[in-house]
């Protein structure tokens, strides 16, 4: 994590720490305005996870804020219990190989197996 | 602003002088890329870090002029 002087940087621990499933995104779950976004946001909603999107776009200091409190360069942003996950490569990536059910599981949040297995059935 | 695969290619291999690295232009724009990088220095890290590191190595363009880059990542088998 890097310098902790940047003002967004407590709204965004606050987000991770008191919901077990946070989407950093541009746009809303209901309307994403992103490609990367919609996909994951997509994803998510298909399985029935249930998470917090936050609006990357509604505020400059959170949309470059975000990017340096996970090191990481682009949005969207998943975290699962306070942890940074990965973009929308490794989402999907671990949505297809299944390492994200496990994720869940670990994590105890609740998603629709049934859902997983029909994104990969339709993915393989 | 478009990006050269070729360029994309050159500052992931001074990083990680083992890698192999595939890239597709994937729109024929010179701004969406895909890359496969399989590298001998990313044994050990998981893929959060192994695509932090390749992030680095492309010294803040992601995100930048670079708009799109889909990253697959592993150590060599």
């Amino acid at each position: 994590m890097a310098e902790t002087q940047n003002p967004a940087f407590a709204a965004i621990e606050a987000d991770i720490n008191d919901n077990d499933v946070v989407l950093f995104m541009k746009g809303t779950k209901s309307m994403p305005q992103c490609g990367f976004s919609s996909r994951v946001a997509g994803v998510l909603n298909y399985m029935g996870v249930e998470f917090k999107d936050v609006n990357v776009l509604a505020d400059e200091d959170l949309r470059q804020g975000v990017k340096d409190f996970s090191d990481w360069p682009t949005i969207p942003q998943l975290y699962v219990k306070g942890e940074f996950v990965g973009g929308c490569d490794i989402i999907t990536e671990m949505t297809l190989s299944g390492e994200l059910d496990k994720l869940l599981e670990t994590n105890g949040v609740s998603f629709s197996k049934e859902a997983a297995e029909k994104i990969r059935e339709h993915n393989g | 602003m478009p990006m050269e695969s070729t360029e994309i290619e050159r500052l992931i291999k001074e990083a990680f002088p083992s890698a192999t690295v595939e890239i597709q232009d994937l729109a024929g724009d010179g701004d969406h890329y895909a890359a496969t990088v399989v590298a001998d220095e990313f044994r050990g890290m998981n893929r959060v870090q192994q695509q932090r590191a390749v992030y680095k190595a492309l010294e803040g363009r992601m995100g930048g002029e670079l708009h799109a880059l889909a990253l697959t990542t592993r150590a060599p088998d």
